[in-house]
């Protein structure tokens, strides 16, 4: 049994096998049905902001441990054209596809834990962690 | 895989059986409003009891669909939507707009007879 | 000075020893597994003779520890060929499952793993006793992979453990917030007292598989017995509405006091999202006019409630 998983974002087909693997680890990890299922809602939406910004990129999820909090991390990375202005980006309704902008935010609300790194022309991070209860 | 759509009197029922590529579920705008055109259907309910995830584009489309079968003339209700993908859906922030909802088939059935005996198309 | 010379360099302090260089410890692990699977019948024997002796895991019949123990046994020989944790720990979490509902305690877990470490360490200085330095370099080959095989034991029926214990809280708390069906189609979630951000989710959750299961049209939602509403609790509250709508429910807000409703206005809330009334009773008769109800009270005035 992993407790780690790494899936290339290229196409929409990948969207749906990140969100199994998450639901797999997170299972695993021990969260119960509804958390399986917020955890697999941001893991869409990260990997979907990857493929319609970036067209590729990479999603690491891992289930880790601080002290006797268990909990399962998500990570997703690309190399893409970078977010010029974080702070719109986390607005509810922002989007400069054609998207309905929630993504980055309903993450931020879907998960515990919720960093952002972006460089304009080198791409961008997104780390998301939630922990059971 | 194409998802199934029966028809029931003026009434179309696309049943989604598994969790949907972007591509099948665009696959299935564009067959219900293609059916409902045809058919003249005046309710359509798309029973979504299957899905494990409603992201942001699923929720789009699903808009979009009910938009596109109003113009056609036709009412939409989503059905099946599950406790905990409702819940995860209002914390992402999503949300259906007019698009009617019903727990199940059955209850799709009624709220649809019932919106479309009005006469028209009527706002929720 | 050692007279025995299998080994390259005997060296007799062990900070020497312990840059080893990694082909060797693979190898002497290697050998010492062999050593390990050869005398796997009576280092058993033994290992369960002191389990007994220690008077642990005295909730178990003499079978059933012997064969829990050649469970562990190979599995902890497995690992120490491996070296991988995974499998030992889905092993551990495996076991932890079962005996636990048994009655196992965490120090006896911890305690028959320890014995084991210490058997199979006595079995190896009976075995190298006439090479010192080779002995050193078995026991730093073995030392650090048998601590962390104690370890992951413990650690893993530690979290079994506490996860049976969240379980049975969930549970608890689940008793401790009724959603109740007074009517077909009809459901009362009573909110009384404060409420922390985690009830909140049980309790939507809750009342979200109510709805489900009861095939409910309408909620009532009563917040009289809640104090005080802060942004957070608001919030809660409009989710809660909102996915209790995404499943076909209406629902129906009691027991909003001016306060709280001037609260949730600054905070931003919508209020024409939701059907508001002034208290419980009220919010039961509009839920059943609703959902078709007749109310007969009008009619039978006259007549005594029996």
């Amino acid at each position: 049994m992993k407790s780690e998983a790494r899936v290339p974002i290229r196409s929409g087909a990948d969207i749906v096998t990140a969100r199994l693997e998450g639901r797999q680890l997170a299972s695993q990890a021990g969260f119960n049905g509804s958390d399986l299922t917020v955890i697999a809602t941001a893991i869409s939406e990260v990997a979907r902001n990857i493929v319609e910004y970036a067209r590729k990129g990479e999603i690491t999820l891992c289930i880790i441990q601080e002290g006797n909090k268990r909990g399962l991390r998500v990570e997703a990375r690309d190399a893409g054209p970078g977010i010029p202005n974080i702070g719109l980006a986390m607005q509810d309704g922002y989007s400069t596809g054609r998207g309905l902008g929630l993504g980055l935010p309903g993450t931020r609300r879907l998960m515990d834990d919720f960093t952002i790194h972006s460089k304009v022309g080198e791409g961008t991070l997104v780390v998301a962690t939630k922990w059971i209860r | 895989m194409r998802v199934p759509i029966l028809k029931q009197g003026d009434y179309l029922i696309a049943s989604i059986q598994s969790a949907l590529s972007d591509q099948e579920l665009l696959q299935l705008r564009d067959d219900l409003a293609e059916q409902a055109g045809r058919f003249r259907s005046r309710g359509i309910i798309i029973d979504v009891t299957v899905l494990d995830v409603m992201d942001s584009f699923a929720c789009r489309t699903l808009r979009s669909i009910a938009h596109i079968l109003r113009l056609r003339g036709a009412q939409t209700a989503i059905v099946g939507i599950q406790p905990e993908v409702a819940f995860a859906m209002v914390q992402l922030g999503l949300a259906l707009g007019e698009v009617q909802t019903a727990l199940d088939l059955e209850e799709g059935l009624a709220l649809l007879s019932e919106r479309t005996k009005r006469g028209g198309v009527s706002e929720k | 000075m050692e007279e025995r010379k299998r080994t390259r360099i005997s060296t007799p302090s062990s900070s020497a020893i312990a840059e080893a260089s990694p082909e060797s410890t693979v190898a002497l692990l290697r050998e010492l597994v062999a050593h390990l699977r050869e005398n796997r019948t009576q280092l058993r024997e033994e290992w369960v003779r002191r389990i007994t002796e220690s008077k642990l895991l005295t909730a178990m019949t003499r079978e059933e520890i012997f064969a829990e123990a050649t469970s562990v046994y190979d599995n902890y020989v497995a690992v120490l060929e491996s070296g991988s944790v995974e499998a030992l720990q889905a092993y551990a979490r495996d076991l932890s499952e079962r005996i636990i509902p048994r009655g196992v305690e965490t120090h006896e877990v911890v305690g028959i793993v320890l014995l084991l470490r210490d058997v199979l360490a006595r079995s190896l200085f009976k075995k190298y006793q006439s090479d010192f330095g080779l002995l050193n370099r078995v026991l730093d080959a073995y030392e650090p992979a048998a601590n962390r095989i104690a370890n992951t034991v413990a650690v893993s029926f530690v979290q079994e453990r506490e996860r049976i214990i969240r379980q049975q809280q969930e549970a608890i708390r689940e008793l401790s917030t009724p959603v109740l069906q007074v009517r077909e189609r009809l459901l009362i979630l009573p909110i009384i007292g404060v409420i922390d951000p985690q009830r909140a989710r049980q309790v939507t959750e809750q009342l979200l598989r109510g709805i489900r299961s009861n095939r409910a049209k309408v909620v009532v939602i009563d917040i009289t017995g809640v104090p005080a509403v802060d942004s957070t609790v608001a919030n809660h509250l409009v989710q809660t509405v909102d996915a209790s709508r995404l499943m076909g429910a209406t629902v129906i807000v009691t027991g909003l006091s001016s306060e709280i409703a001037q609260t949730l206005v600054t905070i931003g809330v919508d209020l024409s999202k939701m059907k508001t009334v002034g208290d419980l009773q009220g919010g039961i008769e509009e839920a059943e006019r609703l959902l078709g109800y007749k109310v007969m009270m009008e009619q039978t005035a006259d007549k005594p409630l029996s």
